[in-house]
């Protein structure tokens, strides 16, 4: 027995039941992945943005169709998202502020020559 | 109206390249804001209007070459008339162009079908002795090798996935197929342009074609089936219903404020 539900816009049916609901579900969702484009020759990579697809072919061509459309780019990378790995906001006390009373770390101690330039 | 009647073969020839892109880039439209996934959406879009690009430059190759025998400055012509104020028996597009998009599956196969026989037709286009031609042909060559390789992983992702996914890529190629014999059955200004070998056409067609089928684990003999129901007259100007209605949408602006611009 199954009944058959009408649906308008808007409705998401919440979980219960044996309703069709798995097509909203995050496990039958394409994997994320976050994507890096080299803007010109002799560039690095920037991230600019995520996205979703099926697998490592369709992410770059999303990529080239969603970030690329207005010539941003000479090369693309993707990575999917589960694959990269982040500190944690809550460690930031312990990883960033003991390099703040390290000044000496800095390269401000010099008398650079007026002949160096680009530093 | 623009004067499209008495024509040479070449311009004929014209009409039937920027028709069959006009009139799939305004069907592949027809899925803005609606693709299965806002990435797919945006590729269908972006090659919509690659599409619309390219019969630009045919339209506007067209009016340069109306405009060379006309007599008086009003009855010069443009791309915008040549797209929006002809008549449907005007239009020289391929009939596959103007089938409905049915379902993704059968918008993939419809791409899937142009863009291999564009990427054949441009490549032979690269050498042809016309420079306009020659220039277009190289430029829309690197779009379509993109829709070539865009729509043949969608053919093998869908041929090759669930069960439902390939009874329905199943399903939208057995549509297609007797609106592909027309690719090959010469119009007569084809004939007159000796432009291109169309048996070779045709030949590396049906065998870049198989091969994709083949590995989207579909094994459908195209070389036979192309033979066996022939449906034709696009590019003669004689259409299936459809073509009423997308002209209907697509010149509706056009005819109601005539003139009118962006």
């Amino acid at each position: 027995m199954f009944a058959i539900n009408k649906y308008y816009y808007g409705d998401i049916p919440d979980g219960g039941g044996n309703t069709s609901n798995a097509q909203f579900s995050a496990e039958n969702e394409w994997p994320l992945w976050e994507v890096f484009i080299r803007h010109k020759q002799g560039l690095d990579h920037k991230h600019v943005g995520s996205l979703h697809a099926a697998d490592a072919n369709m992410a770059i061509e999303n990529a080239r169709d969603v970030y690329t459309r207005r010539m941003e780019g000479v090369s693309i990378w993707v990575v999917e998202s589960k694959n990269i790995h982040a500190s944690q906001p809550e460690d930031a006390g312990s990883f960033y502020d003991p390099a703040q009373d390290k000044i000496y770390r800095h390269p401000t101690f010099y008398d650079l020559p007026d002949e160096v330039k680009h530093m | 109206m623009p004067a499209t009647k008495n024509t040479t073969p070449l311009i004929k020839w014209l009409f039937y390249m920027a028709d069959s892109n006009l009139i799939l880039s305004q069907r592949n439209s027809e899925w803005c804001g609606h693709g299965p996934v806002l990435e797919q959406d945006i590729a269908l879009t972006n090659m919509a209007l690659d599409q619309l690009g390219q019969a630009r430059a045919y339209y506007q190759y067209i009016a340069h070459l109306l405009n060379q025998d006309v007599q008086s400055p009003e009855q010069y012509t443009n791309e915008d008339e040549l797209a929006f104020l002809r008549d449907n028996r005007a239009f020289h597009n391929l009939l596959l162009c103007e089938l409905p998009n049915g379902d993704w599956a059968q918008t993939i196969a419809k791409l899937f079908f142009f863009s291999h026989y564009q990427y054949q037709l441009l490549n032979m286009l690269t050498q042809h002795e016309d420079d306009t031609i020659r220039a277009i042909a190289i430029k829309s060559l690197k779009e379509v090798t993109y829709h070539v390789r865009w729509s043949s992983e969608w053919v093998i992702r869908l041929g090759d996935g669930t069960e439902e996914s390939k009874t329905r890529m199943n399903n939208a190629i057995h549509y297609l197929l007797p609106y592909l014999s027309e690719l090959f059955n010469p119009a007569d200004y084809e004939l007159s342009l000796k432009a291109y070998d169309i048996e070779s056409l045709k030949e590396k067609y049906i065998a870049a074609i198989e091969d994709v089928l083949e590995k989207a684990e579909l094994p459908i003999p195209v070389s036979f089936h192309i033979n066996l129901i022939q449906q034709k007259g696009g590019k003669q100007g004689l259409h299936t219903e459809h073509i009423g209605f997308i002209l209907a949408e697509m010149q509706y602006m056009q005819r109601t404020y005539p003139n009118m611009e962006w």
